[in-house]
């Protein structure tokens, strides 16, 4: 059984099922990602992992201890707001030394375990200070420190930097994985920013209406999505309708695609093919045997990146070129032949939940 | 100066002799009582009577008991029902808005009725009884102000995150609403703690009909008694009332987070004269 294990856990309020058969085991320092758009149910998993909502139906388990029913307050977890909630009335120490002194340690143990804690969060400093005295990204790394200080066995983050201007954010996020590091906690990560989930994550749990849609490392998320929803959500993803042939080609608009393995369904049935940008190229390699003729109906130039808005039958085809000083992107309008390798082309699951096609 | 002006200015000016005038009258004939002169003679026979002393503590003891009680009701009460019942909040704002309706001699003679000396509840059996059930009145009485305040101070901070924020820390819902709310409403508790002061001090139906010495019926006393005492006792009822209001005006500018416990007199004066 894994450090965390959470089992079957459902959550209905009233008629709406909130989150469906939820099943994941979190092992020890692990570090997991609740991915999904807004609605979709990650935040209330996580507050049943806090102990602020019950489960309708399942159990939670934390180090081999069922906290199903556990009050929030006996489950020793720390857990960080996308509002901060610093207490108002206290200074920075005392908000650290908050669930110390709640938890009855004596004082000569809490001083220096808040010194210990406004070091690891660079901030020794503001210790004084109040919460209203300081920036977003303080208080939020003062909230880190005062949920990390009673040593909880389980970290929970709420969207913590979505609050927060884009530079902190980005800051932010690389030290709190680092202190995640530093202390081997585990901890469950909600957001709704897939480049975020990407970049810090040992594990990401992508989710739909209530149900985990795949859960994985970020590489595999990224280059293996199982379902149209979850190729939709994390990155920018071209999709082209087809028809299955025989053997492991896919027929689009008279072409024929290879993919590296035959798709699911029988010969003749619809398949959606999906592409990542920057596997597309407008030069041919011994690997890049699939062509298809486009026109060029927009260039977009990112400087390291030139995106092309590409025209296909069939559908519209995004691809990432580096710029080189020497060559110029294709003009609009300009045809142009358009290559990939079957390796990076996959068919989604058939019936997965729709997502929005994101070739736009 | 213009037609269009004139006509603002001259309803200012109506208005505020409306205010002031009696107020300046009072405060003339209260300085008159010594023929011929003018002195603060009324107000030394007023402070000189004893009975005006302990009247008036015993009104501000009463009014101190009922600040500590209300705010013990009304705090988790609002608390209570801003995090597990917030579809019930308007119930309990109408049920302490009653207090408003509902006239004081009405209260008092429902109290009488239930809880005279042979009833099963003889709290007007004995003096400490008659002044315990005295003091739940003035809660009742107080009740539309100091929840109103409480409840906009509540209003201000998120309680439900600090609540689940001091949970997650592992403090239990009393430790929550001392450590936590409370201090964080306290400008919210200090001012509905003034009108409450103010309510108290002057009041007069209920003292009057449990037969309690208070400053209200010694206010009436003196009034159909006297002549020029009553006019130095209105003026100094109206000085500590406008008293608690600036106190009130102080505490309630300071935003939540911003107020500490440390603050000098000094400090609150300097705030007071910006």
């Amino acid at each position: 059984m894994s450090f965390l294990q959470i089992s079957n856990v459902s959550k209905r309020f009233g008629v709406n099922t909130v989150v469906r058969d939820f099943d994941l085991g979190v092992e020890r320092g692990e570090f997991v990602s609740f991915l999904g758009p807004s609605g979709c149910g990650k935040t209330t998993m996580l507050r049943m992992i806090a102990g602020f909502e019950t489960p309708s139906a399942g159990n939670i388990v934390i180090d081999g201890e069922d906290v199903t029913d556990t009050r929030p307050n006996r489950r020793r977890i720390g857990m960080v707001f996308q509002a901060y909630a610093l207490f108002p009335n206290l200074s920075v120490a005392d908000n650290v030394a908050f669930g110390l002194k709640v938890a009855g340690r004596p004082k000569s143990e809490i001083e220096p375990r808040v010194a210990e804690m406004l070091a690891l969060i660079k901030l020794p400093h503001l210790a004084e200070r109040y919460p209203y005295q300081l920036s977003g990204g303080q208080q939020q790394r003062v909230a880190l420190a005062r949920a990390l200080a009673p040593s909880p066995r389980v970290l929970l983050l709420d969207e913590p930097l979505s609050a927060l201007d884009a530079q902190i954010r980005l800051s932010l996020r690389e030290e709190i994985r680092a202190l995640q590091r530093e202390l081997g906690i585990t901890t469950i990560f909600v957001t709704h920013d897939q480049e975020e989930a990407l970049s810090i994550s040992d594990r990401i749990v992508v989710m739909s209406d209530g149900r985990i849609e795949q859960c994985g490392a970020p590489f595999e998320i990224y280059n293996r999505p199982t379902s149209r929803f979850v190729a939709s959500f994390v990155g920018t993803l071209s999709l082209l309708d087809g028809v299955r042939e025989s053997g492991s080609t896919v027929a689009v608009n008279g072409t024929s695609v290879t993919l590296a393995e035959p798709p699911q369904g029988a010969t003749g049935a619809p398949v959606t093919l999906a592409l990542r940008p920057e596997a597309v190229k407008l030069e041919p390699s011994p690997e890049r045997i699939n062509r298809l003729s486009a026109r060029v109906e927009d260039t977009q130039f990112l400087g390291s990146v030139v995106r092309l808005k590409l025209s296909v039958a069939g559908g519209i085809i995004l691809a990432d070129t580096f710029n080189r000083p020497t060559a110029p992107p294709p003009l609009r309008g300009a045809l142009v032949d358009l290559y990939f390798s079957p390796s990076d082309v996959f068919a989604l699951k058939p019936g997965a939940a729709p997502g929005p096609a994101t070739a736009a | 100066m213009t037609n269009s002006r004139l006509v603002p200015f001259a309803i200012v000016a109506v208005g505020a002799l409306y205010f002031f005038l009696p107020l300046v009258a009072t405060f003339e004939f209260s300085l008159s009582m010594l023929r011929g002169i003018w002195s603060f003679e009324a107000y030394r026979v007023v402070f000189d009577d004893p009975r005006f002393r302990e009247t008036f503590v015993f009104s501000v003891v009463a009014a101190l008991a009922t600040i500590v009680l209300g705010a013990l009701l009304v705090v988790p009460t609002a608390y209570w029902v801003r995090l597990k019942f917030p579809r019930l909040r308007p119930l309990v704002e109408f049920i302490t808005l009653l207090p408003l309706v509902i006239p004081p001699i009405v209260l008092v003679f429902g109290y009488l009725r239930l809880y005279n000396s042979s009833s099963f509840l003889p709290f007007t059996g004995s003096a400490l009884g008659t002044n315990i059930l005295l003091v739940f009145g003035y809660v009742i009485l107080s009740l539309p102000y100091m929840f109103r305040a409480v409840d906009t101070g509540m209003a201000a901070i998120d309680i439900r995150t600090l609540t689940e924020a001091a949970e997650s820390l592992g403090a239990r819902r009393p430790t929550i609403l001392f450590k936590v709310i409370l201090p964080n409403v306290r400008a919210a508790v200090l001012s509905g703690a003034f009108l409450t002061f103010a309510i108290v001090i002057g009041e007069f139906v209920l003292a009057s009909l449990l037969n309690r010495p208070a400053f209200g019926p010694y206010l009436a006393l003196m009034g159909a008694n006297r002549a020029y005492e009553p006019a130095a006792l209105a003026v100094i009822a109206f000085a500590v009332t406008w008293a608690c209001m600036a106190l009130l005006q102080v505490v309630g500018s300071q935003a939540p987070g911003r107020s500490r416990s440390g603050r000098s007199l000094f400090k609150l004066g300097r705030r007071a004269a910006r």
